[in-house]
Protein backbone atom coordinates (compact mmCIF):
# COMPACT_ATOMS: atom_id res chain seq x y z
CA UNK A 1 0.00 0.00 0.00
CA UNK A 2 2.49 2.36 0.76
CA UNK A 3 4.93 1.29 -2.07
CA UNK A 4 1.79 1.92 -4.84
CA UNK A 5 1.52 5.28 -2.93
CA UNK A 6 5.12 6.33 -3.43
CA UNK A 7 4.98 4.78 -6.71
CA UNK A 8 2.05 7.57 -7.90
CA UNK A 9 3.08 10.20 -6.03
CA UNK A 10 7.13 9.72 -7.72
CA UNK A 11 4.86 9.30 -10.80
CA UNK A 12 2.87 12.88 -10.33
CA UNK A 13 5.99 14.02 -9.29
CA UNK A 14 8.42 13.33 -12.71
CA UNK A 15 5.55 13.73 -15.09
CA UNK A 16 4.74 17.39 -13.59
CA UNK A 17 8.51 17.87 -14.36
CA UNK A 18 8.20 17.14 -18.16
CA UNK A 19 4.84 16.87 -18.87
CA UNK A 20 4.01 20.06 -21.22
CA UNK A 21 1.36 23.08 -19.46
CA UNK A 22 -1.14 22.11 -21.72
CA UNK A 23 -4.36 24.91 -22.52
CA UNK A 24 -3.18 27.47 -20.80
CA UNK A 25 -4.50 30.76 -21.52
CA UNK A 26 -2.20 33.38 -21.78
CA UNK A 27 -3.24 37.52 -22.37
CA UNK A 28 -1.37 39.73 -24.15
CA UNK A 29 -2.91 43.29 -22.31
CA UNK A 30 -1.83 46.82 -22.61
CA UNK A 31 -2.39 50.49 -23.52
CA UNK A 32 -3.45 50.81 -27.08
CA UNK A 33 -0.19 50.92 -29.45
CA UNK A 34 2.20 49.41 -26.96
CA UNK A 35 3.27 46.64 -29.25
CA UNK A 36 1.13 44.10 -28.46
CA UNK A 37 -0.01 42.58 -31.37
CA UNK A 38 3.43 42.94 -32.87
CA UNK A 39 4.74 40.97 -30.23
CA UNK A 40 2.27 38.44 -30.63
CA UNK A 41 3.04 38.29 -34.32
CA UNK A 42 6.46 37.73 -33.31
CA UNK A 43 5.86 34.71 -31.25
CA UNK A 44 3.40 33.34 -33.77
CA UNK A 45 6.12 34.05 -36.55
CA UNK A 46 8.99 32.49 -34.68
CA UNK A 47 7.04 29.05 -33.80
CA UNK A 48 4.09 28.60 -36.01
CA UNK A 49 5.18 30.77 -38.63
CA UNK A 50 2.20 33.04 -39.44
CA UNK A 51 1.15 36.23 -37.59
CA UNK A 52 -2.11 36.67 -35.39
CA UNK A 53 -2.96 40.18 -36.55
CA UNK A 54 -2.79 43.15 -38.34
CA UNK A 55 -0.29 46.24 -36.71
CA UNK A 56 0.15 49.91 -37.63
CA UNK A 57 0.88 53.32 -36.49
CA UNK A 58 -2.56 54.00 -35.67
CA UNK A 59 -3.76 53.17 -32.16
CA UNK A 60 -6.74 50.53 -31.82
CA UNK A 61 -5.32 48.43 -34.68
CA UNK A 62 -6.62 45.89 -33.15
CA UNK A 63 -10.28 46.03 -31.87
CA UNK A 64 -11.13 42.69 -31.63
CA UNK A 65 -9.84 39.50 -29.28
CA UNK A 66 -7.56 37.42 -31.52
CA UNK A 67 -6.73 33.95 -30.87
CA UNK A 68 -3.75 31.34 -31.66
CA UNK A 69 -4.41 27.95 -30.41
CA UNK A 70 -2.08 25.06 -29.09
CA UNK A 71 1.59 28.00 -29.06
CA UNK A 72 4.02 25.79 -28.11
CA UNK A 73 7.68 26.66 -27.34
CA UNK A 74 10.72 25.02 -27.08
CA UNK A 75 13.47 25.72 -24.35
CA UNK A 76 16.85 23.47 -23.06
CA UNK A 77 14.42 20.46 -24.14
CA UNK A 78 11.65 21.77 -22.71
CA UNK A 79 8.29 22.45 -23.98
CA UNK A 80 5.41 24.89 -22.87
CA UNK A 81 2.00 25.04 -25.18
CA UNK A 82 -0.32 28.02 -24.28
CA UNK A 83 -3.57 29.10 -26.41
CA UNK A 84 -2.37 33.34 -26.97
CA UNK A 85 -4.89 35.85 -26.46
CA UNK A 86 -4.32 39.38 -28.20
CA UNK A 87 -6.38 41.63 -26.95
CA UNK A 88 -7.57 45.43 -27.82
CA UNK A 89 -5.45 47.81 -26.05
CA UNK A 90 -7.75 49.58 -22.95
CA UNK A 91 -8.10 53.16 -23.29
CA UNK A 92 -10.77 55.52 -20.41
CA UNK A 93 -11.31 57.84 -24.00
CA UNK A 94 -11.49 57.08 -27.62
CA UNK A 95 -12.19 60.55 -29.77
CA UNK A 96 -12.63 59.53 -32.86
CA UNK A 97 -11.37 62.96 -34.34
CA UNK A 98 -7.50 61.43 -33.38
CA UNK A 99 -7.73 59.09 -36.33
CA UNK A 100 -8.40 61.65 -38.90
CA UNK A 101 -4.45 62.82 -38.76
CA UNK A 102 -3.54 59.40 -39.37
CA UNK A 103 -5.26 60.63 -43.16
CA UNK A 104 -8.65 58.76 -42.17
CA UNK A 105 -12.50 60.04 -43.49
CA UNK A 106 -14.57 60.97 -40.75
CA UNK A 107 -17.36 58.50 -41.23
CA UNK A 108 -14.34 55.88 -41.21
CA UNK A 109 -12.73 57.38 -38.03
CA UNK A 110 -16.26 56.82 -36.27
CA UNK A 111 -16.55 53.60 -37.21
CA UNK A 112 -12.99 52.81 -36.10
CA UNK A 113 -13.85 54.77 -32.45
CA UNK A 114 -17.18 52.85 -32.11
CA UNK A 115 -15.29 49.58 -32.76
CA UNK A 116 -12.55 50.53 -30.51
CA UNK A 117 -15.00 51.18 -27.44
CA UNK A 118 -16.68 47.40 -28.39
CA UNK A 119 -12.61 45.92 -28.20
CA UNK A 120 -12.04 47.35 -24.71
CA UNK A 121 -15.22 46.14 -23.45
CA UNK A 122 -13.88 42.50 -24.87
CA UNK A 123 -10.73 42.90 -23.30
CA UNK A 124 -12.07 44.09 -20.02
CA UNK A 125 -14.88 40.85 -20.39
CA UNK A 126 -11.81 38.55 -20.67
CA UNK A 127 -9.33 39.20 -18.06
CA UNK A 128 -11.57 36.86 -15.70
CA UNK A 129 -10.54 33.80 -18.27
CA UNK A 130 -6.90 34.38 -18.36
CA UNK A 131 -4.28 31.71 -16.35
CA UNK A 132 -1.62 34.61 -17.23
CA UNK A 133 -0.70 37.91 -18.62
CA UNK A 134 1.95 39.95 -20.43
CA UNK A 135 1.54 43.27 -19.98
CA UNK A 136 3.13 45.02 -22.66
CA UNK A 137 4.20 49.00 -22.26
CA UNK A 138 5.86 51.56 -24.47
CA UNK A 139 9.00 51.78 -22.48
CA UNK A 140 8.96 55.71 -23.75
CA UNK A 141 5.51 56.51 -21.74
CA UNK A 142 5.05 57.23 -18.66
CA UNK A 143 3.93 54.11 -16.97
CA UNK A 144 2.26 55.68 -14.27
CA UNK A 145 -1.44 56.17 -16.63
CA UNK A 146 -4.58 55.01 -14.51
CA UNK A 147 -5.33 52.60 -17.38
CA UNK A 148 -1.86 50.37 -16.31
CA UNK A 149 -2.44 50.81 -12.86
CA UNK A 150 -5.75 49.63 -13.58
CA UNK A 151 -5.48 46.65 -15.52
CA UNK A 152 -2.10 45.61 -13.01
CA UNK A 153 -4.58 45.83 -10.19
CA UNK A 154 -7.00 43.36 -11.34
CA UNK A 155 -4.41 40.59 -12.28
CA UNK A 156 -3.22 40.79 -8.77
CA UNK A 157 -6.76 41.26 -7.33
CA UNK A 158 -7.18 38.03 -9.40
CA UNK A 159 -4.15 36.24 -8.27
CA UNK A 160 -3.28 36.22 -12.60
CA UNK A 161 0.37 35.77 -12.56
CA UNK A 162 1.83 38.66 -14.88
CA UNK A 163 4.57 39.55 -16.60
CA UNK A 164 5.66 42.87 -17.53
CA UNK A 165 7.19 43.37 -21.22
CA UNK A 166 8.69 47.32 -21.70
CA UNK A 167 8.57 47.48 -25.67
CA UNK A 168 10.37 49.74 -28.08
CA UNK A 169 13.88 49.34 -26.16
CA UNK A 170 15.22 50.42 -29.09
CA UNK A 171 13.98 53.81 -29.10
CA UNK A 172 16.09 56.92 -27.29
CA UNK A 173 13.24 58.01 -25.15
CA UNK A 174 12.75 54.37 -23.34
CA UNK A 175 13.10 54.49 -19.94
CA UNK A 176 12.70 50.82 -18.58
CA UNK A 177 13.69 51.94 -14.83
CA UNK A 178 10.76 53.44 -15.04
CA UNK A 179 8.35 51.13 -15.37
CA UNK A 180 10.75 48.74 -13.11
CA UNK A 181 10.41 51.71 -10.47
CA UNK A 182 6.03 51.91 -11.26
CA UNK A 183 5.60 48.43 -10.48
CA UNK A 184 8.52 46.65 -8.50
CA UNK A 185 6.39 44.01 -7.55
CA UNK A 186 6.44 42.36 -10.75
CA UNK A 187 9.59 40.93 -13.16
CA UNK A 188 10.00 43.45 -16.07
CA UNK A 189 11.45 42.27 -19.14
CA UNK A 190 12.80 45.11 -21.65
CA UNK A 191 12.72 44.24 -25.36
CA UNK A 192 12.53 45.34 -28.68
CA UNK A 193 9.73 43.55 -30.96
CA UNK A 194 11.36 45.83 -34.25
CA UNK A 195 14.95 44.81 -33.37
CA UNK A 196 14.69 41.56 -31.77
CA UNK A 197 16.73 42.70 -28.81
CA UNK A 198 15.46 40.95 -25.39
CA UNK A 199 13.44 38.17 -27.30
CA UNK A 200 15.26 35.41 -25.84
CA UNK A 201 15.05 36.59 -22.54
CA UNK A 202 11.55 37.08 -22.92
CA UNK A 203 10.76 33.30 -23.91
CA UNK A 204 12.68 32.42 -20.62
CA UNK A 205 10.23 34.79 -18.75
CA UNK A 206 6.94 33.14 -20.77
CA UNK A 207 8.67 29.50 -19.65
CA UNK A 208 8.25 30.78 -16.12
CA UNK A 209 5.00 32.70 -16.67
CA UNK A 210 3.56 29.97 -17.75
CA UNK A 211 4.47 27.58 -15.19
CA UNK A 212 3.37 29.78 -12.45
CA UNK A 213 -0.22 29.74 -14.38
CA UNK A 214 -2.88 27.20 -12.91
CA UNK B 1 -31.69 54.75 -27.68
CA UNK B 2 -32.01 58.28 -28.06
CA UNK B 3 -29.09 60.30 -28.39
CA UNK B 4 -28.23 62.25 -25.31
CA UNK B 5 -25.92 65.01 -25.25
CA UNK B 6 -23.41 66.22 -22.91
CA UNK B 7 -24.09 69.48 -20.88
CA UNK B 8 -21.73 71.94 -22.87
CA UNK B 9 -21.21 74.10 -19.58
CA UNK B 10 -18.49 77.01 -20.34
CA UNK B 11 -17.80 77.35 -16.77
CA UNK B 12 -14.79 75.25 -15.52
CA UNK B 13 -16.91 73.32 -11.92
CA UNK B 14 -14.57 71.10 -9.83
CA UNK B 15 -16.78 69.10 -7.51
CA UNK B 16 -14.97 67.94 -4.01
CA UNK B 17 -16.63 64.45 -3.11
CA UNK B 18 -15.67 63.18 0.68
CA UNK B 19 -15.53 59.46 0.82
CA UNK B 20 -18.81 59.28 2.52
CA UNK B 21 -20.63 60.57 -0.15
CA UNK B 22 -19.49 56.99 -1.73
CA UNK B 23 -18.84 54.70 1.30
CA UNK B 24 -22.63 53.17 1.77
CA UNK B 25 -22.98 52.83 -2.11
CA UNK B 26 -23.00 49.44 -3.94
CA UNK B 27 -19.91 49.48 -7.00
CA UNK B 28 -22.63 50.25 -9.55
CA UNK B 29 -23.67 52.75 -7.82
CA UNK B 30 -20.80 54.25 -6.87
CA UNK B 31 -20.23 53.80 -10.78
CA UNK B 32 -23.44 55.42 -11.96
CA UNK B 33 -23.42 58.50 -9.77
CA UNK B 34 -19.58 59.42 -10.92
CA UNK B 35 -19.87 59.16 -14.42
CA UNK B 36 -23.51 61.44 -13.98
CA UNK B 37 -21.30 63.96 -12.40
CA UNK B 38 -18.60 63.75 -15.18
CA UNK B 39 -21.63 63.91 -18.46
CA UNK B 40 -22.37 67.39 -16.66
CA UNK B 41 -19.02 68.42 -16.96
CA UNK B 42 -17.57 68.38 -13.70
CA UNK B 43 -14.34 67.78 -12.91
CA UNK B 44 -14.67 65.43 -9.54
CA UNK B 45 -11.96 65.40 -7.01
CA UNK B 46 -13.25 62.39 -4.68
CA UNK B 47 -11.48 61.84 -1.23
CA UNK B 48 -10.26 57.74 -1.39
CA UNK B 49 -10.39 55.77 -4.34
CA UNK B 50 -12.06 52.69 -6.34
CA UNK B 51 -11.26 49.52 -5.99
CA UNK B 52 -9.83 48.15 -8.95
CA UNK B 53 -12.82 46.15 -10.36
CA UNK B 54 -14.61 49.33 -9.82
CA UNK B 55 -12.54 51.04 -12.46
CA UNK B 56 -12.85 48.91 -14.98
CA UNK B 57 -16.25 48.94 -14.59
CA UNK B 58 -16.09 52.29 -15.31
CA UNK B 59 -14.04 51.91 -18.08
CA UNK B 60 -17.10 49.55 -19.11
CA UNK B 61 -19.60 51.73 -18.93
CA UNK B 62 -17.67 54.50 -20.27
CA UNK B 63 -16.77 53.10 -23.53
CA UNK B 64 -20.79 51.96 -23.58
CA UNK B 65 -21.79 55.51 -23.32
CA UNK B 66 -19.23 57.10 -25.78
CA UNK B 67 -21.07 56.99 -29.13
CA UNK B 68 -24.26 57.07 -27.32
CA UNK B 69 -24.15 60.34 -25.62
CA UNK B 70 -23.24 63.19 -28.40
CA UNK B 71 -19.86 65.09 -27.08
CA UNK B 72 -18.88 62.18 -24.54
CA UNK B 73 -15.15 61.22 -25.50
CA UNK B 74 -14.62 59.13 -22.07
CA UNK B 75 -13.11 60.08 -19.07
CA UNK B 76 -9.46 60.61 -17.91
CA UNK B 77 -8.94 59.31 -14.12
CA UNK B 78 -6.23 58.90 -12.39
CA UNK B 79 -5.43 57.89 -8.22
CA UNK B 80 -2.84 59.08 -5.82
CA UNK B 81 -2.05 57.44 -2.49
CA UNK B 82 0.64 58.03 -0.37
CA UNK B 83 1.99 54.46 -0.21
CA UNK B 84 4.68 54.86 -3.11
CA UNK B 85 8.29 54.65 -1.54
CA UNK B 86 6.50 53.09 1.49
CA UNK B 87 8.91 50.42 3.96
CA UNK B 88 7.21 47.15 4.24
CA UNK B 89 5.80 48.41 8.14
CA UNK B 90 4.27 51.23 6.55
CA UNK B 91 2.49 50.15 3.80
CA UNK B 92 1.12 46.53 6.59
CA UNK B 93 0.01 50.04 8.62
CA UNK B 94 -1.38 51.27 5.85
CA UNK B 95 -3.29 48.07 4.26
CA UNK B 96 -4.84 47.68 8.29
CA UNK B 97 -6.00 51.57 8.58
CA UNK B 98 -7.30 50.93 4.57
CA UNK B 99 -9.17 47.99 6.43
CA UNK B 100 -10.52 49.98 9.21
CA UNK B 101 -11.41 53.60 7.56
CA UNK B 102 -11.94 52.21 4.11
CA UNK B 103 -10.30 53.22 1.02
CA UNK B 104 -9.81 57.32 2.02
CA UNK B 105 -6.18 57.50 1.76
CA UNK B 106 -5.50 58.32 -1.12
CA UNK B 107 -7.56 60.99 -3.94
CA UNK B 108 -8.87 60.36 -7.65
CA UNK B 109 -9.43 62.66 -10.22
CA UNK B 110 -12.14 61.72 -12.70
CA UNK B 111 -13.00 64.26 -15.59
CA UNK B 112 -14.44 64.09 -18.92
CA UNK B 113 -11.87 63.85 -21.78
CA UNK B 114 -14.01 66.93 -23.51
CA UNK B 115 -12.86 68.89 -20.75
CA UNK B 116 -9.38 67.14 -19.82
CA UNK B 117 -7.02 67.12 -21.46
CA UNK B 118 -4.49 65.12 -19.53
CA UNK B 119 -3.93 64.19 -16.26
CA UNK B 120 -0.07 63.26 -15.80
CA UNK B 121 0.77 61.05 -12.85
CA UNK B 122 4.55 60.37 -11.67
CA UNK B 123 4.90 58.62 -8.52
CA UNK B 124 4.08 61.33 -5.79
CA UNK B 125 1.82 63.89 -7.84
CA UNK B 126 -0.88 64.28 -9.91
CA UNK B 127 -0.86 66.98 -12.81
CA UNK B 128 -4.35 68.31 -14.47
CA UNK B 129 -4.18 69.62 -17.98
CA UNK B 130 -7.14 71.24 -19.10
CA UNK B 131 -8.16 71.49 -23.41
CA UNK B 132 -8.43 74.92 -24.04
CA UNK B 133 -11.70 76.31 -24.54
Amino acid sequence: MVMKLFKGWGKKFFSALFKSKENVKLGFYGPPNAGKTSLANRICQDWLGEDIGVVSKIPHETRQIQFKEKVSIERNGKKIEFKLIDTPGIATKIDFEDFLGFGMKKKEAQTRAKEATHGIIESIKWLDDMDAVVVVLDSCENPYSQVNITIIGNLAARKIPVLIVANKIDLKKSDIKKIGAAFPEYKVVGISVKSGEGIDNFYGEIFKLVKKAK
Amino acid sequence: MAKKDMKNNKDLTIHFMPYSEIAKLESLQRIKKLIGLVLEGKIIILQGRLTAEEQTKLIENTMTLIGNIKGFQGVEISTLSGEEDQSMFDKVRHNIARILVGEQDAITLIGPASVVKDIKRDPKKIELMLKRR
